[in-house]
C-alpha cells in the first residue's frame, strides 16, 4: 500500500501541467466556460458505435485519462441514452446498427444534440454506404456537429464539444 | 518438400483412403496447399486433427458458377491449406463437427456466398441479420446492390437463441449498445441467480462489407482499408495484407521497410496492452492501475504521433514498404523512453501483482481450461494463457523477426489473472524488441514502388498482431485489382473463447472476463 501512496506522490497532477498540453489545456478551459453557459456545469455523452473500426472508440477512452480527464469539464459519459443531452456516434452506420441508432436516438429527451465523429461518421469515410452501411450519421438521425479525423484525437474531440456549446439549439 | 508435419499429413490421408493432390509450396508460401476432393472434405479434417493440426480459418471465393474454397491448418510453423472446389449448389461436408471453431466461419460463408454445409452442427444465420435477404448472397458476383428505396432495415428480433428453461432460471439480454464506450454486440446470458449457466453470443452488428468493399480495388486502397478491419491493430492488419500482396507478387521489400513495420508493430502491441491491462484494473474498480497504465500508454501513443505522424500509426505500412522514415536522434529516443518504460512498467506491475483486492477478483475469474483452449484453436494471448504457445512470430518468423532473440511466455492457469500477467509480460519482451529492432536499422529506402501485375495471382499474410496471429488471403485480378480480400482477425478464434470462460462466473464479473479476452467486434463483423 505504501509504495501505491509513493507512486501516486511521484506521479503527481499530471493534468495540470502536462509538458506538451498548451492546446487541449486552453481547449478545455473554454470548454468548461461553454458548459457552465449552457449546461450549468454538466454535460452527459451518451456514445454509441454504429459501425465503427474501434480506433475512433480508443480516442473516446483516451479523453478519461489522466491527460485530458475530460470529467474535470463536467464532461460525462452515461450508460442510459435517457439519461443524455449529447449523442456521440462513431462509424459509418451499420444497417445492422441502423435500428439501434434510431432507438437510442429516440430515447433521448429533448434538447438533444448529436455529435458525428470521424471521417465515417461524418461522410461515411472508407466505408461509404454499400450493401451492408448506410453510410454517414446523417443519413439516419439528424447530425449537430461533424468532427472529422481518422480517427479524431482527444484534442479535436475536445475542440468538437466546444464547438456544439457554441452552436444556438433550434427548436424542432 | 521439406516440412515434416506436412509430409505425415499426406501419410496419415494416404493411410485413411483419402485422396489428395500433389502438394504444392508455391503458389500461397509460407503455406503449402494440398488439393482436396470436396467429398473428402470433412474427413480430411478429421486426419488433420489425428495428427494435431490447428485449424486456423476458412473462405471461400466465387469462381465462374462454381466456389473454391480454402482452409488453413498449422502445426509447429508448417502452414497447410487444403483447397477444393464445389459447384454452385453441391454442398460442402462441414468441418465443424471436427474443429468447432469452423462453425461461425462456415455460417459467414454461408450468408456471404450461399454454400451450403451438409453435417453442420449449427445451421443458423450468423452475420446475415436483416440487411439483405435469405436467398441473397452479397459476395456473389450476381448480387444486386439497390441503394435507393430500401427502407428502414428492421431490427434483428427473431433469431433463435438457445433458450433454457426450469425454476429459477433467468435470462439477460445485454446490447447490441451496451453501457460503457464499447463496439456493439449482443449477449444472451442464461443465469440462476447471479451464477451464468450459459452465455450466447450474437455478433455481425457492425458488418460493414468489408470484403465485399475490397473487390475492385487497388493495392494501395485495399491496404487503407485493410487498415480500419479493426482500428486497434491497424499496423498489424495492414502489414498482413501487404505481406500477402507482396507474396503474390514475389515483391522483396527493403529491409529498413520490414524493420521499421516491426517497429510499429511492437509501438501497437505495448500501447494496446498498456491500456487493457488498465482497464482490467478498472472493470474491478482498481483506479490506481487504470491512471497509470493509460498515462503510460498515452505517452507512449504521443511519441508515435510525433514520430510516425499518427497516434495509432494508420496508413503508415503500405505495399512495397513503409510511407515513413526515422532519423537517427529518433531512434535515440525511442531507444531511451523504450528503456525507460520498461521499468516503469515492471514497477507498476509488480505493484498490482502485490495488491490481494486485485489478486482476489482477478485469479480463478473466467477460466479457459489448456483443454478447452486446445479444442477450440485459441490464438495470441488467451490461448498464451491457458497453455498454447502459438506465436507466428517465434514459429514462423517472417522478416525481420528471424533474426531477433526473444522468449514466449505462457501460463496454463487460464483465468483473467493468467491473461493480463501475459500481457504484461509481452510489454517486456515487445520493448526489448523495439531496443533490438532499432539498435540494427538497416540502411536503405524505405519503400518501393509496387510492381504492375500482369497475372493473376494469390497470397498470404500471416502476421501476429497484437491480438494474436492474423491470417489474410488476396487474390489479384490480371489488371491488378482485388478479386478477393479475407482478412482472418484473431477474434474469430477469440470469441467462442469467451462463451467458455464465462460460465459458472457471477454476471457482475462479465464485463472484467469480457475485457481480459478483448476480441474486435469489427474484425470479426467485417
Ligand atoms: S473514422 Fe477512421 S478511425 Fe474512425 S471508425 Fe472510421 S475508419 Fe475507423
Amino acid at each position: 500500500m505504501l509504495k501505491l501512496f509513493v507512486k501516486m506522490i511521484a506521479t503527481g497532477v499530471i493534468t495540470e501541467e502536462p509538458p506538451d498540453e498548451a492546446t487541449s489545456a486552453a481547449l478545455g478551459a473554454e470548454l468548461k466556460r461553454g458548459l457552465n453557459r449552457y449546461f450549468r456545469g454538466s454535460i452527459a455523452i451518451r456514445h454509441v458505435d454504429a459501425g465503427s473500426c474501434n480506433a475512433c472508440e480508443l480516442e473516446i477512452h483516451a479523453l478519461s485519462n489522466p491527460f485530458y480527464n475530460v470529467e474535470r469539464y463536467g464532461v460525462h459519459f452515461v450508460a442510459s441514452p435517457r439519461h443524455a443531452d449529447v449523442l456521440l456516434v462513431t462509424g459509418p452506420v451499420s444497417r445492422h446498427m441502423e435500428a439501434a441508432l434510431r432507438r437510442t436516438w429516440e430515447a433521448m429527451p429533448h434538447p438533444k444534440w448529436v455529435i458525428a465523429s470521424g471521417d465515417c461518421a461524418c461522410d461515411g469515410g472508407e466505408f461509404g454506404a454499400s450493401y451492408a452501411s448506410c453510410g454517414a450519421v446523417d443519413n439516419i438521425i439528424p447530425v449537430d456537429l461533424r468532427i472529422p479525423g481518422c480517427p479524431p484525437a482527444p484534442t479535436d474531440l475536445l475542440s468538437g464539444l466546444l464547438q456544439l456549446m457554441q452552436t444556438p439549439y433550434v427548436e424542432e | 518438400m521439406a516440412d515434416t508435419e506436412i509430409q505425415s499429413f499426406v501419410n496419415a490421408c494416404a493411410t485413411a483412403n483419402i485422396p489428395v493432390g500433389e502438394p504444392d509450396s508455391y503458389v500461397l508460401p509460407p503455406a503449402v496447399v494440398i488439393p482436396v476432393s470436396a467429398p473428402f472434405w470433412q474427413r480430411a479434417a478429421r486426419v488433420a486433427q489425428g495428427c494435431g493440426l490447428r485449424w486456423c480459418s476458412f473462405w471461400a471465393s466465387p469462381v465462374d458458377e462454381s466456389y473454391e474454397l480454402f482452409c488453413v491448418l498449422e502445426k509447429s510453423g508448417d502452414y497447410l491449406v487444403l483447397r477444393t472446389r464445389t459447384g454452385k449448389e453441391e454442398p460442402l461436408p462441414s468441418q465443424a463437427p471436427i474443429y468447432p471453431a469452423a462453425d461461425r466461419l462456415e455460417r459467414h460463408a454461408h450468408d456471404l456466398l450461399g454454400i451450403e454445409f451438409v453435417d453442420a452442427p449449427d445451421s443458423r444465420r450468423w452475420t446475415r441479420h436483416q440487411a439483405w435477404k435469405e436467398h441473397e448472397f452479397p459476395l456473389r458476383p450476381d448480387f444486386i446492390e439497390s441503394l435507393s428505396q430500401r427502407g428502414k432495415t428492421a431490427a434483428d428480433a427473431d433469431y433463435p437463441f438457445v433458450r433454457a428453461r426450469g425454476r429459477g432460471v433467468v435470462e439477460i439480454p445485454v446490447g447490441p449498445v451496451h453501457a460503457g464506450t464499447i463496439e456493439p454486440g449482443h449477449f444472451r446470458f442464461q443465469a440462476v441467480g447471479e451464477t451464468v449457466l450459459n452465455l450466447e453470443e450474437r455478433l455481425g452488428y457492425v458488418h460493414k462489407g468489408i470484403e465485399k468493399l475490397a473487390v475492385g480495388r487497388e493495392p494501395d486502397s485495399l491496404v487503407r482499408l485493410a487498415g480500419r478491419v479493426s482500428g486497434d491493430s491497424t499496423v498489424s492488419h495492414s502489414w498482413a495484407a501487404c505481406q500477402a500482396l507482396e507474396r503474390a507478387t514475389a515483391f522483396e521489400v527493403p529491409p529498413r521497410a520490414l524493420c521499421l513495420r516491426a517497429i510499429m508493430a511492437e509501438r501497437e502491441r505495448v500501447a494496446n496492452h498498456l491500456g487493457d491491462i488498465g482497464a482490467i484494473c478498472n472493470d474491478v474498480g482498481f483506479a490506481f492501475g487504470q491512471y497509470q497504465l493509460t498515462r503510460l500508454k498515452e505517452t507512449f501513443v504521443r511519441t508515435s504521433h510525433t514520430i510516425f505522424g499518427h497516434r495509432f500509426m494508420m496508413d503508415r505500412v503500405v505495399p512495397g514498404g513503409v510511407s515513413c522514415d526515422i532519423d537517427s536522434a529518433q531512434i535515440t529516443s525511442m531507444v531511451q523512453e523504450a528503456k525507460g518504460l520498461t521499468r516503469e512498467a515492471a514497477e507498476i506491475v509488480s505493484m498490482l501483482e502485490h495488491s490481494e483486492s486485485l489478486e482476489d477478483r482477478l485469479m480463478t475469474t473466467g477460466r479457459l481450461t489448456p483443454e478447452q483452449a486446445d479444442q477450440l484453436g485459441v490464438v495470441g494471448y488467451v490461448g498464451r494463457a491457458s497453455g498454447r504457445g502459438v506465436d507466428v512470430r517465434h514459429d514462423r518468423p517472417y522478416a525481420p523477426y528471424d533474426r531477433l532473440k526473444f522468449a514466449v511466455p505462457v501460463y496454463r492457469a487460464g483465468d483473467v489473472a493468467a491473461r493480463a500477467k501475459i500481457r504484461a509480460d509481452e510489454i517486456g519482451t515487445s520493448l526489448d524488441l523495439l531496443c533490438q529492432l532499432l539498435q540494427s536499422v538497416p540502411e536503405g529506402p524505405v519503400k518501393e514502388s509496387f510492381p504492375d501485375v500482369k497475372i493473376a495471382c494469390e497470397g498470404l499474410g500471416i502476421v501476429e498482431g497484437w491480438r494474436g496471429e492474423i491470417l489474410t488471403y488476396v487474390q489479384l485480378d490480371k489488371d491488378g485489382t482485388v478479386t478477393r480480400f479475407f482478412p482472418r482477425d484473431p477474434s474469430w478464434l477469440l470469441w467462442p473463447a469467451l462463451e467458455l470462460l464465462v460460465q459458472d462466473n457471477i454476471v457482475p464479473d462479465f464485463p472484467v472476463c469480457n475485457k481480459s479476452v478483448n476480441a474486435s467486434y469489427s474484425g470479426h463483423d467485417l
